[in-house]
C-alpha cells in the first residue's frame, strides 16, 4: 500500500457554486409512480365523477341491508304497482298520481293504502318495493361482476404469464387454445353453460368467467413477452432466480396497470351480460332481483306503468357509463403516452 | 399470402369441429330428454320417437351421425317445430336478422367515422367532448335498454314507427337503430385516436404546407388513411350486433335467428340450440378470416406471414 500523504484539513475548501446549487436544486418533491398515477387520474375530472357515482353506489350496495327501505321481496299484493311518492311532498312525478283513462288519480287514495305509507320509486306487480329491488338488485349485478372479474383474473394472469414465459410450443398450444375459445361468441358460451348449469349466482358467474379471462390472458401474454427480455428480469434470471419467483417479484408488479385496467373493462362487461340473461329469463332465478330481471319486469309494464322500467333502465346505464370512462381514466392515468 | 390463407381455412375447420364436438357432448350432458309429454306415451311409443331421433344408438354413433351430418350442412332436426331441419329454421329466418343486422354495421359505421373524424378535427373543443360523450353513451348503453326506450317513445307514444312488426323496411327502422349504438361508439373512438395520430403526422404537414384546403386535406389524406384500421374492428362489432339482435329481435317480434335462438332456448330445443351455437360460430370465424385477409390486402405494411395477428 502506498502512503498517502498526510494533509492537513485546512487544506480542503468546498468550492461553491451558487448558481449551479440553484439549478440543481429540486423544487418539488419527487413522486413514485403510484404517486404519479393518483395525481393524474384525481385532475381528470371526468375520472373522480365516475369514481364518486361508482363509490357511492358500491356503498349502497354493500350497506343494502341498512339503506333499503323494505324487505325487496316481501309482497303485499294490495299494494301493487303503485308509482312513485316521495312522502307528502308535491312533486310532480313522484305524488303517488297516476294516469288512469286520462285522468291523473291519487293511486295510493285508491288501494287504501295507509296514510304515511309511501314508496320512493313506487311498487312492482306484488307490491313489492322497486327502490328496495333496485338496491338489492344492484348489490347482486355488482356481486356478479366482482365475483367474475376475481375468476377472470384468477385464470387468465397465470395463463398469459405462463404463455408469454414459456413461448415456443407451449405457447402455440395455448394460444391455439385461446384462438378456439375466443372464436366462439361470448354470449353463445355463456348461454351454453346456463343452460346446463341451474340457474343461480354461481353458475352466472361461471358461465361469464369461462369466456372472460382469453382477454386478459392475450393481453398478458404480449406484456410478458415484453418484459421478459427487460434487464432486470435477466439480470434475476442470472443470480438463479425460480421462474415463479420471477413472476410475483417481477413480473406482476410491473404487469398491474394492464390488469387493473382491463378489470374496468371487464366488469362493466360482467354486468352487462348478467342483465342480459336475467332480461333473457336464464339469469337470476325469482323472487332475487337483478338489474337485468328489474329491468325484464319493467319492459312488460313498460307501456302503462313506465317507472317501473326507468330506475332500473338509468342505474344499469350509470353503472356502464361510470366503469368505462373511469377504465379510460386510468388508462391515462398508468400510461400518459397514450394521452394526445 | 395464398400459403397463409390455406392455414387459416385449416385452422378454420379445426375449430369449427372443436366447436362442434363440445357443443354436442355439452348438449348429451344435459338430463332427462327431449319429450317432456313422456308420460302419455306408450314405452312402445317412446322407443319408436327415439329411434326416429336416433337417440336409441349409443352416443358415439350418435356423434359420429351428427357430425357425418355436419359435413353435409344437415344441423339435425328441431324438436319443437313439426320436425324441420334446424338448416331450414335458419334459412327461414336468416334474411330479418342478416337485414338488421347489416343496416346497424353499415349507420353505425359510417354515422361513427363522421363523429370520430369531426371529433379528431375539432379536438378539445366542444365538439370533441359532445362527440366523446355520444360514442361512450352507444358503447356503455345496452342493446336491449335502448330497444325498450325506442320502442316506448318512437312508436308507442308518438306513433312513428310500428311497436313490434315486421313487414317493411318501416319495421326495420327502431331494431336498427338499438343495434347500431355499439358500432357507432366503437367506431367514433377508434376513429379519433386513429385521425388523432395521422392528423399530427409529416405528411398532413406537408399536405397543409403545399397549400391544400384543410378539406382536401381531411378528406384526401387523413380520412384514408385513419380508415384502414377501421378494418380490424368489425369482426368483433359483428359478434356485438349478433349478440344484441337476440333480445332486440325479442323485444320488436323480429322472426330472426336471435329470435329463435332465445324461443329454442326457453323451449329446450337442443338441436335448434346446436345448431344455431354452431352456425353462430361459423359466422363468425368466417367474418374474421375474411376481415383478416382483407386487411393484408388494403394495407401492404402488414406481413401476413408472421401470424397476421396484433
Amino acid at each position: 500500500m502506498e502512503q498517502i500523504p498526510d494533509v492537513p484539513k485546512e487544506k480542503f475548501k468546498l468550492i461553491h457554486d451558487e448558481n449551479n446549487s440553484e439549478q440543481e436544486k429540486i423544487g418539488t418533491p419527487s413522486l413514485t409512480y403510484l404517486q404519479d398515477v393518483r395525481r393524474r387520474l384525481f385532475s381528470n375530472k371526468v375520472a373522480v365523477v365516475c369514481l364518486t357515482l361508482l363509490s357511492i353506489i358500491v356503498l349502497i350496495s354493500i350497506f343494502a341491508p341498512l339503506v333499503a327501505p323494505h324487505n325487496p321481496n316481501a309482497q303485499q299484493v294490495t299494494l301493487s304497482n303503485l308509482p312513485p311518492k316521495l312522502g307528502n311532498l308535491n312533486i310532480p312525478g313522484f305524488n303517488g298520481y297516476q294516469n288512469m283513462g286520462g285522468k291523473m288519480v291519487d293511486a295510493y287514495k285508491q288501494v287504501g293504502a295507509p296514510k304515511d305509507s309511501f314508496y320512493l320509486l313506487g311498487t312492482d306487480y306484488l307490491g313489492r318495493d322497486l327502490l328496495s329491488r333496485i338496491i338489492y338488485g344492484t348489490r347482486l349485478s355488482l356481486i356478479v361482476a366482482v365475483l367474475a372479474t376475481l375468476v377472470d383474473l384468477i385464470i387468465g394472469v397465470p395463463y398469459g404469464i405462463v404463455s408469454g414465459w414459456k413461448g415456443g410450443t407451449t405457447d402455440t398450444i395455448m394460444q391455439r387454445i385461446v384462438e378456439i375459445v375466443s372464436s366462439v361468441p361470448n354470449l353463445i358460451v355463456v348461454i351454453l353453460m346456463m343452460i346446463i348449469l341451474k340457474p343461480g349466482l354461481g353458475s352466472i358467474v361461471i358461465a361469464i368467467a369461462i369466456t372472460g379471462w382469453v382477454t386478459m390472458a392475450r393481453l398478458i401474454r404480449a406484456q410478458t413477452f415484453q418484459l421478459k427480455e427487460q434487464e432486470y428480469v435477466l439480470a434475476a434470471r442470472t443470480l438463479g432466480e425460480s421462474s415463479t419467483k420471477i413472476a410475483t417479484k417481477h413480473l406482476i408488479p410491473n404487469l398491474s396497470s394492464t390488469i387493473i385496467i382491463q378489470t374496468m373493462f371487464t366488469i362493466p362487461n360482467a354486468i352487462f351480460f348478467e342483465a342480459f340473461l336475467s332480461f333473457i329469463g336464464i339469469g337470476i332465478p325469482a323472487p332475487n332481483a337483478s338489474l337485468g330481471t328489474l329491468l325484464s319486469d319493467g319492459q312488460k309494464a313498460f307501456r302503462f306503468l313506465p317507472y317501473q322500467m326507468w330506475a332500473p333502465a338509468i342505474i344499469l346505464s350509470i353503472i356502464m357509463i361510470a366503469t368505462n370512462l373511469l377504465g379510460d381514466g386510468l388508462r391515462d392515468a398508468f400510461d400518459p403516452q397514450s394521452d394526445d | 399470402m395464398a400459403k397463409y390463407i390455406l392455414k387459416r381455412i385449416f385452422y378454420l375447420f379445426l375449430t369449427l369441429f372443436i366447436i362442434a364436438t363440445l357443443t354436442f357432448f355439452l348438449m348429451k350432458l344435459l338430463p332427462g330428454t327431449p319429450f317432456s309429454n313422456q308420460n302419455r306415451m306408450s314405452p312402445d311409443q317412446l322407443k319408436i320417437v327415439k329411434a326416429q331421433y336416433g337417440l336409441d344408438q349409443s352416443v358415439f354413433v350418435q356423434y359420429v351421425r351428427y357430425m357425418g351430418g355436419l359435413l353435409q350442412g344437415n344441423l339435425g332436426t328441431s324438436f319443437q317445430f313439426n320436425n324441420e331441419p334446424v338448416t331450414t329454421l335458419i334459412g327461414q329466418r336468416l334474411a330479418p336478422s342478416m337485414q338488421i343486422g347489416a343496416q346497424a354495421m353499415i349507420l353505425g359505421t359510417v354515422l361513427g367515422i363522421l363523429l370520430g373524424a369531426v371529433a379528431a378535427i375539432r379536438k378539445n373543443t366542444w365538439v370533441d367532448t359532445l362527440a366523446t360523450f355520444i360514442s361512450i353513451l352507444g358503447l356503455s348503453i345496452p342493446s336491449f335498454v335502448l330497444a325498450v326506450l325506442l320502442q316506448f317513445y318512437l312508436a308507442y307514444k308518438w306513433h312513428i314507427y310500428p311497436v313490434a312488426l315486421w313487414d317493411n323496411f318501416q319495421s326495420s327502422v327502431l331494431p336498427t337503430l338499438a343495434l347500431a349504438a355499439l358500432p357507432l361508439g366503437n367506431v367514433a373512438r377508434f376513429m379519433r385516436t386513429e385521425m388523432v395520430d395521422v392528423m399530427s403526422s409529416d405528411y398532413i404537414e406537408l399536405a397543409k404546407s403545399k397549400g391544400n384546403s384543410a378539406w382536401k386535406v381531411v378528406t384526401k389524406h387523413a380520412l384514408r388513411n385513419s380508415l384502414i384500421p377501421i378494418v380490424t374492428i368489425i369482426g368483433p362489432m359483428a359478434v356485438s350486433v349478433m349478440t344484441g339482435s337476440m333480445v332486440v329481435e325479442n323485444i320488436f317480434s323480429i322472426p330472426g335467428i336471435g329470435e329463435q335462438f332465445v324461443k329454442s332456448i326457453t323451449t329446450n330445443d337442443y338441436p335448434t340450440i346446436m345448431g344455431l351455437t354452431i352456425f353462430y360460430s361459423f359466422l363468425l370465424v368466417v367474418i374474421i378470416l375474411i376481415v383478416d385477409i382483407l386487411y393484408g390486402f388494403i394495407d401492404p405494411r402488414i406481413r401476413l406471414g408472421n401470424g397476421g395477428k396484433e
